[in-house]
């Protein structure tokens, strides 16, 4: 892999995704999902096998939102792992919500 | 503030149990995208296209194993395995597709854009793709054959798009910006000399 110097300078027709002016990702969280998920790849679970859960969710509703699918197939392979309890996971989330709007983090 | 989005606050709890559990960090998480966002890109793609252009031994050897040929540029990694790279001539135009999920040469053209998971893209490009190529903005004549490539676990796919005529005598170096992240998945031409702005 080349050091990133010689490529942060990218501008032009060979720009990244983003530089083109087309989001690869339409919300914060679909970015972190990505990043959060090739964090565990190799680690914890194949992306290979993440990309198996993958391709199932998003048959199952092919007009669910990209990111979506790809959030449950998170969920997925980390079952398959064993590395997430879902009743933790699930009171987290219940306490996140119940967060006031607007919160500071 | 507007209502938080209940899975957005979803990914932020399973992050936050993944880190507990020490199966995560966040500042790796924040290095990852970086990594994808920046270091990874289709600048990749575009020096190996280039050096398809300029080197015709490195070409033979990049249109006989994609993966091993990228290598040797330094590009691979997690989704890069069996890159597979199509060429494009007079006599045939190229275009990729994942009709099953989002499968794309990560390494050397970046995160995917938008349009190529949609299901839109993914469908019609495999049922009418002259259509979805017109509406793309790329007429290809009637006499080119247009051949539409499904990526897989086994195949990622990068297309070789033609060298842009009046560039004779071009660096590498200097043909690199004429090849857009569009060309190498084959909705688009590389840019002509005269867009090349140098």
């Amino acid at each position: 892999m080349p050091a990133a110097e010689s490529l942060l300078d990218v501008e032009g027709p060979a720009a990244p995704p983003r530089s083109n002016g087309e989001l690869a990702f339409d919300a914060p969280w679909e970015r972190r999902v990505f990043g959060v998920t090739m964090a565990l790849t190799e680690r914890v679970f194949s992306y290979e096998d993440f990309r198996q859960r993958l391709i199932g969710r998003v048959a199952e509703a092919p007009d669910r939102p990209y990111w979506h699918s790809w959030a449950a197939a998170l969920e997925d392979a980390l079952g398959d792992a064993c590395a997430i309890d879902v009743e933790a996971l699930d009171a987290r989330h219940q306490q996140f919500l119940a967060r006031p709007h607007g919160h500071d983090h | 503030m507007s209502e938080p989005d209940p899975i957005a606050v979803r990914v932020e709890a399973l992050e936050s149990v993944l880190v507990e559990r020490g199966l995560l960090d966040a500042k790796s998480i924040d290095t990852i995208i970086e990594h994808y966002e920046t270091d990874v890109g289709p600048l990749n793609g575009a020096r190996v296209v280039a050096k398809a252009w300029t080197d015709d031994a490195f070409r033979a050897r990049l249109l006989e194993n994609g993966t091993k040929a990228v290598a040797e540029l330094g590009y691979g990694g997690v989704e890069g395995a069996d890159l597979r790279v199509l060429e494009n001539t007079g006599e045939v135009h190229n275009v990729v597709v994942c009709t099953l999920c989002s499968c794309y040469p990560w390494p050397v053209l970046g995160l995917p854009p938008s349009w190529y998971k949609s299901d839109a893209y993914r469908s019609r490009m495999v049922a009418e793709p002259r259509a979805v190529l017109a509406e793309m903005g790329l007429d290809v004549p009637a006499e080119v054959q247009v051949r539409v490539w499904d990526s897989s676990a086994e195949a990622r796919y990068m297309v070789l798009p033609q060298r842009p005529p009046g560039t004779d005598g071009w660096s590498a170096d200097q043909l690199v910006p004429l090849v857009t992240r569009d060309s190498m998945i084959g909705v688009a031409r590389a840019l002509e000399a005269a867009d090349a702005g140098r």
